[in-house]
């Protein structure tokens, strides 16, 4: 009996080691695998231009996103038309004012609300799962109650709040996207937890008195990778969106700054009265961005796996 | 009867007209000559859900649009908004010009077949100043001048003591705290009409359902699906069902305008508002269809003259240089482009029996107007070595966002002021503005009756939608002069100087209304309504 | 399981009270109110609307009473905005229309998304994969108020084949267009979570080992890959249909459907306290009840799981 607990501790004490050097291989692993996967290299491009478009962009404009052009003011589909001649490559929107400008201003507004609201729900959302998943009982029940709750509250008067105390900014508007951002994750991951805790490795570990903490960032986590990445490039266009109801209460972006939710659904308005460049030119980097998060999601999820090595 | 009647000759004249008028223009006065078609429906847009349809307890523009096919006030509006008989035949006025007997249709009938009965109007009119209805109205009684309204509506006072008594069944004497030369002309307000006591004790609330629902209009409601959909369709008992047209109403809730746009397109509405900017267009598309006609309306910014406002809006060069600045034909033809007009007086040249005066700075031009901007800003010490920077409020809509977008553009190109744009969901943004917190904020009124007062009492120093809180001893004066005066026109017009001087206000523009309407249907539209108060009854649908 | 259920339902009637004094005040904190409009009533008025609805009471008082009146009569409180009608009716009316266009879309987003994602799946970097994988993106980064109004442009302006809005009590065809903007993301969020854990079940090992003893491919995939696999779809199901039928702003507001999305929003920019509340706490218990289902549906899963 005793030689038999010994052996099973040396094992998983083998084991431990043997995740600890993986560990390390791991991320080079993965990385050369990412940049194998032709579709999300070129995405990891693409995406680099659109970022880089957004820095290198405003030399070449004519307008800056504000000034309104008073000679296309109130004639906007037929002098507002995308041209290299005014000086409005994208045309303009319904107040005269630059589309290229705007679009480039959008696009860096609403690339760092995706990103960072997806971030914060990668972070928040995973780690709270994953205690949830793993401890159980009490603590989970204690944790996805309040989640329930969360998810149950009406929103808007806490951003509403949020306003009053802290006013208006940049940063109340990612608090806002944080707020709620993480909570969908929380409960996939607390689901995929409940299945993963009860695999032989995470067992073996068990028994062999890793602490807790250890247990989940070392082995539960790491095999929720895929599932996390796929589900942040959801949530991507989610909190891109978001954002436009954040602002429209106030609180996020303000004229004469725009964002892609707010460009896209203004063009969407405009759609019958020949102005359709306004939706196009918006809704193109919205669309090529997303697409290049999926590919990236995805590359990053076949290159984590940690059954696929 | 215990007043003494006497018909002086200027009211004698009113009730004469009123009464010959009744005769032609109170039903659908299809011209000689059309030929009507056979489908007499009329299907309208309307933005959202109804609040209620009863009239004491909505408070919408678009219940009391329905209200008016339901339900019949004393007097009715023509096609050009004058007073025309509703159940009124005629009234008598005392000497003192404060007590009103309406003598009312004997044949008027409740869609159950009961009387119309001037105990019916008494109901109505103490429901409405009732505390215990809680009537988000309730306000209107004060606004009619009844006598001891005040005092009935904040419950110091039985409602037996409000100015409305039934001698008989049709007879109606209303008293007035003070003469009020425009009070018959609030009777038209669908909060006035009446209500049937019998039906609204037995169902309470739901007494407006289409099951238990009875009024005395020319429709009777017949589905009501909230948010869908409400019909209302002919009522056989209306007195003057005779002579009207369309056979049932339909208004469909449609949130979005471009959408309601669309459905119109494809025939799914008859009428339907044309979105921003969109009337140029759609009037060269459809030149029978696109209709605009002035509206009752200012549409204007506050500036915040309170201690939490900035000092610098506390000298009025600042203030008229801001006003002076905006380009007001640029927002009217190249924004809004539906028929609205430039405002430089709060009061709209639309308002019956009162013409703007025509004020310095409404003479200049643009140019002229810039130019004394300028030298207004430098001489209050604004300018590039010390700019003027405030915040500019709106609540969150796209015609708020582009008027604020233009003007501080403008204010910015010619003045090198930097306004800050601040929009906030709308309760929110009522509540920073009743509280102060603002520097310079958007708002628009809509005249409650039609008479210049509506307006220019907003600037009184105690009126309670003085949300700059404006104070002038010489307008507060002026206005209350004016209330008793039978021509009060002379006080007005001193007052609008006033503003012009003082610009507590930058009045931006006047509303029109512009809207898509199916052809066979425009003709008989009461475009020149300034209130827009139309009434199925009177459209009638030409064949094409 | 039972004991399960009980031990929840124990659980949720808390949650619940929580969730309920949160809202109730966080709602009255925001400023406004039902009565402030554009134009504002004089004090007095306002007094007498605030006395009306009880709202001149300690806001405490006014939580307990409101808890009280549910518990004892399930009476929800009058509308403070449509002043005729009671939360009760404008839930019976509104929820009915949103369940169903709802649960319609959530059908064909479960059975499309999921088809979708398993057949990407198994045909791993294949051309059917591809087609699937975009096809669901496409479907997601069109957003559906940009989709909503293209549909009634094509469907109705172009076509006339479908009426441009309206519910007229769910009778065919008017659920057509709320269905397809409603399920499109969702669906296209179903296949793509779908198709990455049905690859991570087909590369785990006991499908490979499933696969060594020479099974065939379809009873791998379907007797031993897809229920794994469901795992967390079903995480993700069990608020989205939740959100699913409880409506759709974006629904409500382009086709006037009447539904439960619109009236939320509608209620929340009003400050219609009570049909706020109303729509919370059903919001609240049915997501309670579905991530309870979810929970039971993971030990059906997978049995190592305990409830």
């Amino acid at each position: 009996m005793a030689i038999a607990d010994q052996k099973v501790q040396e094992f998983s004490e083998r084991l431990v080691t043997a995740e600890e050097i993986k560990g390390r291989s791991l991320w080079q692993d993965a990385s050369r695998r990412f940049f194998r996967n032709k579709a999300a290299f070129a995405s990891l491009i693409v995406l680099t231009l659109v970022v880089l478009f957004t820095f290198v962009g405003p030399y070449f404009a004519v307008w800056s996103n504000e000034e309104i052009d008073w000679s296309v003011l109130g004639q906007v589909p037929t002098k507002g038309v995308p041209s290299f001649e005014s000086g409005h490559f994208f045309g303009t929107d319904d107040l005269g004012r630059d589309l290229y400008s705007r679009v480039i201003q959008g696009t860096q507004i609403s690339l760092l609300v995706g990103i960072i609201g997806a971030g914060i729900a990668v972070l928040v959302g995973t780690f709270y799962g994953a205690v949830a998943g793993y401890f159980g009982g009490r603590i989970d029940s204690a944790m996805m109650r309040t989640v329930d709750i969360l998810l149950a509250i009406p929103y808007m008067f806490i951003l509403i709040l949020l306003l009053m105390v802290f006013g208006r900014s940049v940063l109340m508007l990612f608090v806002g996207i944080g707020l709620v951002s993480w909570l969908g994750m929380a409960r996939i991951v607390r689901g995929q937890t409940l299945s993963i805790k009860n695999k032989e490795f995470v067992e073996a570990a068990l028994v062999t008195g890793v602490h807790p903490f250890t247990i989940i960032f070392r082995h539960i986590v790491p095999n929720l990778l895929g599932v996390v990445a796929v589900y942040a490039t959801l949530l991507v266009p989610e909190m891109i969106l978001t954002e436009s109801f954040i602002s429209f209460l106030g609180l996020g972006v303000q004229e004469p700054n725009t964002s892609w939710g707010a460009l896209i659904s203004q063009g969407a308005s405009t759609i019958q009265y020949g102005t359709l460049w306004q939706l196009l030119f918006p809704l193109f980097f919205f669309v090529i961005s997303l697409f290049s998060f999926y590919f990236i999601g995805d590359g990053l999820r076949d290159a984590l796996d940690p059954k696929d090595r | 009867m215990k007043h003494t009647l006497i018909r002086t000759s200027a009211y004698a004249l009113g009730v004469a007209s009123i009464a010959l008028f009744g005769l032609s223009a109170q039903a659908a006065m299809v011209p000689a000559g059309a030929t009507l078609a056979d489908d007499q429906t009329f299907t309208m847009r309307v933005l959202s859900e109804f609040d209620a349809i009863d009239p004491q307890l909505s408070e919408t523009v678009d219940a009391a649009g329905v209200e008016r096919d339901l339900f019949e006030g004393l007097f009715n509006q023509d096609a050009e908004g004058n007073l025309v008989p509703g159940v009124a035949l005629s009234y008598d006025l005392s000497d003192d010009k404060t007590v009103y007997t309406f003598h009312l249709r004997p044949e008027a009938m409740w869609s159950d077949g009961n009387p119309v009965t001037a105990g019916d109007f008494e109901y109505a009119w103490k429901r409405l100043a009732d505390p215990a209805t809680g009537s988000p109205y309730q306000w209107y009684v004060t606004i009619m001048g009844l006598k001891n309204g005040d005092a009935v509506t904040a419950g110091d006072m039985p409602l037996d003591d409000l100015g409305v008594k039934a001698i008989d069944d049709h007879t109606l004497e209303v008293t007035l705290e003070q003469p009020t030369p425009y009070f018959t002309k609030t009777t038209v307000n669908a909060s006035t009409f009446p209500v049937p006591k019998w039906v609204i004790d037995e169902y309470g609330d739901d007494w407006t359902l289409p099951e238990h629902i009875v009024g005395n209009g020319a429709y009777i409601l017949t589905e009501h699906v909230p948010n869908e959909r409400l019909v209302r369709e002919r009522n056989p008992k209306y007195w003057d069902d005779a002579h009207t047209v369309i056979t049932k109403t339909t208004s469909l809730i449609i949130n979005d305008e471009n959408i309601a746009l669309a459905r119109w397109k494809a025939g799914e509405v008859d009428r339907t508002e044309v979105p921003t900017g969109q009337f140029p267009t759609l009037k060269s598309e459809y030149p029978d269809s696109a209709l605009s006609a002035p509206r009752l309306c200012t549409y204007y910014y506050w500036y915040n003259e309170t201690d939490t406002g900035p000092e610098a809006l506390k000298d009025v060069r600042v203030r008229q240089a801001l006003s002076y600045a905006v380009d007001r034909n640029v927002i009217t033809d190249q924004i809004l482009q539906g028929g609205q007009f430039p405002a430089y007086t709060f009061t709209p040249a639309a308002t019956a029996g009162f013409t703007p005066p025509s004020v310095p700075f409404g003479e200049m031009t643009q140019a002229e107007r810039d130019e004394k901007a300028k030298e207004l800003m430098a001489a209050a010490g604004y300018g590039a070595d010390n700019p003027l920077a405030f915040d500019l409020n709106y609540n969150t809509s796209e015609a708020h966002k582009q008027i604020a977008t233009v003007i501080a553009q403008m204010w910015k190109t010619k003045l090198g002021v930097d306004a800050t744009l601040v929009n906030m969901e709308g309760q929110t943004y009522f509540s920073e503005l009743r509280n102060g917190n603002f520097d310079v904020a958007r708002s628009g009124w809509c005249g409650d009756y039609n008479e210049a007062s509506t307006f220019l009492d907003l600037v009184r120093t105690d009126s309670g939608q003085n949300d700059g809180h404006y104070s002038n001893a010489e307008v507060d004066a002026l206005m209350a002069e004016a209330k008793t005066m039978e021509d009060p026109n002379a006080n007005y017009e001193k007052v609008e100087q006033i503003i012009a001087e003082d610009m507590p206000i930058i009045p931006v523009y006047h509303y029109a209304t512009s809207f898509m309407i199916d052809p066979g249907l425009a003709q008989s539209w009461p475009l020149g309504n300034v209130e827009q108060n139309w009434y199925s009854k009177d459209l009638y649908r030409i064949a094409k | 399981m039972i004991n399960f259920v009980i031990r929840r339902i124990g659980i949720a009637i808390p949650t619940l009270l929580i969730l309920i004094a949160i809202s109730f005040f966080l709602m009255h904190a925001a400023p406004g109110g039902p009565f402030n409009s554009e134009r504002g009533v004089p004090p007095e008025v306002l007094a007498n609307l605030n006395a009306k609805y009880g709202l001149d009471q300690p806001l405490i008082v006014q939580l307990w009473n409101y808890i009280w009146d549910i518990i004892t009569k399930f009476d929800f409180g009058p509308s403070m905005v449509f002043k005729t009608r009671t939360v009760n009716d404008i839930i019976a009316q509104g929820f009915p229309v949103t369940f169903t266009y709802g649960t319609w879309s959530f059908v064909v987003a479960v059975v499309v998304g999921v088809s979708l994602g398993v057949a990407a799946a198994v045909n791993h970097n294949s051309w059917l994969d591809y087609i699937a994988v975009g096809i669901s993106i496409g479907a997601q980064v069109l957003p559906n108020f940009v989709l909503a109004p293209i549909l009634v442009l094509i469907f109705t302006l172009g076509l006339h084949w479908l009426p441009g809005g309206g519910w007229n009590g769910g009778h065919w065809p008017y659920p057509v267009m709320p269905i397809i903007a409603l399920s499109t993301s969702f669906m296209a969020s179903i296949a793509r979570i779908t198709r990455s854990s049905m690859l991570e079940v087909l590369h785990s090992n006991f499908i490979r080992t499933a696969r060594a003893k020479g099974l065939p491919k379809n009873t791998v995939i379907w007797k031993h890959a897809f229920k794994p696999s469901l795992l967390p779809v079903i995480s993700y199901l069990a608020p989205a249909f939740v959100g699913m039928i409880t409506g759709s702003v974006v629904v409500d507001v382009y086709f006037s459907t009447g539904g439960m999305g619109q009236l939320f929003v509608a209620s929340a920019t009003s400050r219609d306290y009570s049909t706020m509340m109303g729509i919370t706490i059903l919001y609240g218990v049915l997501t309670i009840v579905f991530n309870m289902l979810a929970d039971i549906l993971y030990a059906w899963i997978d049995p190592k799981i305990r409830l």
